[in-house]
């Protein structure tokens, strides 16, 4: 999906040097993502993975022209980071870490309000897989092999279950155009609504299988904006059925308490929306199978 | 992480909300001896744990001297109160807080929580004190009223006392009760909480504003930058298996079913269960290893699973991505040898490498049953169970 990344998007990784994002950077350039530099404060003007490394983003935006970012910093620190990327001028940025506190992340978002909407930063995440393009780029974290190209965008809160329902797709000889993990936490930077937005407006998508869970509006909320807006197909698997109320499952945004926030009420109106459900987990790809046959 | 209403009422008292004069007792010897220290002429002796509903359970008692002070303490001290949140186990009590008894005019409900539509934090409030914020949704929703708060300034004092008129305080309490919004709003605000609820918020016979009940819980994630409300962790309130997967590093939630599961990836984990539920079995719980699945966090995870005497099989259900299926099983073989599993185990091994992780598995000497998708293995898992 261009308006995300696409093979020239040129990248950069904060928290370059690092165990994690040595390790991920190294995946990401052998997957064919370009990978131009990457930030470590205090180490500017080294070389690391032959790339230079800079101590701003700032610094690394101007001499590399980079405009995504992907953040492999401590939760401690991934606030600063995010925002910094934002003030930089990146536009798409990757929060894969996991623990990032609340607090710090609805201060991302009124930070961002900053920004008049051209001049925003997407920001995916954060404590989620990232963003592929097969046989594009890859910004995160995921096993690039298991995606087969084609022309079906995935929206997944999960990482691994996203993985499952690639790999089921892949068995039927079904491709993805782009995959956007947006992450288990309660208050994430891009929602559900916003990612389908963008998978109907991109040229490369024709349907779009959406694997929410229990807990938080942001499921319903894209039903009602497919239900009203969009022409593409939209397929849904919502995690979580036997989940007791109350109880956090894993992920952080995983916990049922409001009306409406539980598996069976969002499949409910999911299908009141025109959304088609994937009865269980093991037929993600059949039921994207089957809704491709109608278009 | 929640703390106990005592806890909660400190910080809060620190925010400059006023609280009914109380202490913590251990023992019933130190229950009287706190009531007179207290003073007044009656007194509340309170159960601390950590669930709401502690009055209809029995865990709030009404007394007339320091003596029925020390036989309610006694009464509830070392007990396991069942309430309805608390599950059929109950939670033990080990703390008793004693309170001067309050004459209330009027109670109020004040709540603040993330409101994830907005994503923000809001102030809940209504007039209908006492009753669960569920309740007041459901039979008062007029009642209701809400402000949001502004996070870059915090919340400003025409909120709060907007809200207090809102709820038809009368002019000479309005700044008092403001006073306490703010407080409550700073505390939620400095602290990391994720959940503030003062219920009932109380205005005495003496005209006095009152946090007479309040329940605080705080982000998990922001503890490393607070140190004074960790330390507020009582863990005898935990289940003693999730206290252990935290302390490890692992997501665990006890369940009653009894197919036990080992999973990769809080999703996934999820997925697992409701398969298992849709092919006619019950999971004995939620675990995540996280999406790396290393070997030894299958280890602890082996571990922890064996603790739970309800699990008659156990299921594994990896999906490798950037890790490998062989290194996975490698990983299941060690932890095998390490910890005798005396319940079947079926597992499912997905993604990268997967051939060479169950043929590792199959040419190892362990036991077990292969399964190739989530609905193979949870049906062979429930048709283990079966026979």
């Amino acid at each position: 999906m261009t308006v995300l990344i696409d093979k020239s998007t040129k990248i950069l990784i904060q928290g370059f040097t690092g165990k994690m994002g040595t390790f991920h950077a190294e995946e990401m350039i052998k997957y064919g993502s370009n990978v131009v530099g990457g930030v470590t404060p205090g180490k500017g003007g080294q070389k690391h993975l032959d790339r230079p490394v800079f101590n701003t983003v700032k610094d690394a935006v101007k001499n590399t022209g980079a405009s995504a970012s992907v953040l492999f910093v401590p939760p401690a620190f991934a606030a600063d980071s995010a925002m910094e990327a934002a003030d930089a001028g990146i536009k798409t940025c990757v929060a894969i870490v996991d623990g990032i506190p609340s607090h710090d992340m609805i201060k991302i978002k009124r930070y961002m309000r900053r920004y008049s909407k051209n001049e925003k930063m997407t920001l995916v995440g954060p404590n989620c897989a990232g963003i592929i393009s097969p046989g594009k780029s890859m910004l995160g974290i995921m096993p690039g092999h298991i995606y087969k190209e084609g022309r079906v965008g995935i929206i997944s809160r999960s990482g691994t279950l996203g993985y499952e329902a690639a790999q089921q797709m892949k068995d039927l000889n079904i491709g993805v155009s782009t995959s956007v993990g947006i992450g288990g936490d309660p208050i994430n930077g891009s929602s559900f609504r916003d990612i389908i937005e963008k998978f109907e407006m991109d040229d490369e998508t024709d349907a779009i299988l959406m694997i929410g869970e229990i807990g938080g509006p942001q499921e319903v909320a894209a039903g009602e904006f497919a239900k009203e807006n969009m022409k593409k197909p939209v397929i849904g698997y919502i995690a979580g059925l036997t989940a007791p109320k109350g109880r956090v499952m894993g992920h952080a945004g995983a916990i049922v308490s409001a009306y409406g926030e539980s598996a069976i009420e969002k499949v409910e109106i999911l299908k009141e929306c025109g959304v088609t459900i994937s009865k269980n987990p093991s037929v993600m790809g059949e039921t994207v199978k089957s809704v491709l046959e109608k278009i | 992480m929640d703390i106990h209403e005592y806890q909660a009422k400190e910080i809060l008292a620190s925010f400059g909300v006023t609280i009914p004069r109380g202490g913590i007792v251990y023992s019933p010897e130190t229950a009287e001896n706190k009531a007179r220290e207290i003073g007044g002429s009656k007194w509340v002796v309170k159960a601390q744990i950590h669930s709401g509903a502690r009055g209809k359970a029995g865990g709030i008692i009404l007394c007339n001297s320091p003596l029925e002070v020390a036989q309610a303490t006694d009464k509830l001290l070392g007990k396991k109160l069942v309430t309805n949140q608390t599950g059929p186990e109950g939670k033990i009590v080990n703390r008793i807080y004693i309170e001067e008894a309050t004459d209330i005019e009027k109670e109020l409900y004040l709540g603040l929580v993330f409101d994830r539509s907005s994503e923000s934090i809001m102030v809940v409030a209504s007039t209908e004190g006492g009753m669960s914020v569920e309740e007041i949704s459901k039979e008062k929703p007029e009642s209701i009223i809400r402000s949001k708060i502004e996070v870059a300034v915090g919340i400003q004092s025409f909120q709060a006392r907007e809200l207090a008129f809102g709820l038809g305080i009368e002019p000479e309490l309005i700044s008092r009760v403001s006073d306490t919004i703010v407080g409550c709003a700073k505390a939620f605000s400095e602290l990391d909480a994720t959940m503030v609820e003062v219920n009932p918020l109380v205005i005495s016979k003496q005209k006095q504003i009152l946090a007479l009940d309040c329940k605080m819980s705080f982000d998990n994630n922001a503890m490393f930058r607070r140190n004074k409300v960790s330390e507020l962790r009582d863990k005898t309130q935990e289940d003693d298996k999730e206290v252990f997967a935290s302390d490890r590093g692992l997501n665990y939630v006890s369940l009653d079913g009894n197919i036990g599961n080992i999973i990769n990836g809080a999703g996934l984990a999820m997925a697992s269960m409701d398969m298992i539920k849709l092919a006619g079995g019950q999971p004995a719980n939620f675990l995540d290893v996280g999406g790396g699945a290393t070997p030894e966090k299958i280890v602890k995870a082996f571990k922890l699973i064996t603790m739970d005497e309800k699990v008659k099989v156990i299921l594994i259900n990896i999906f490798a991505g950037i890790n490998r299926c062989d290194w996975v099983a490698e990983g299941i073989v060690q932890a095998l040898k390490k910890i005798e599993i005396k319940v079947p185990l079926v597992i499912r091994l997905a993604g990268t490498n997967v051939d060479k992780g169950n043929k590792i598995l199959r040419e190892s000497k362990i036991k077990y049953i292969e399964a190739n998708t989530l609905e193979d293995a949870a049906n062979k898992a429930v048709a283990v169970l079966k026979k």
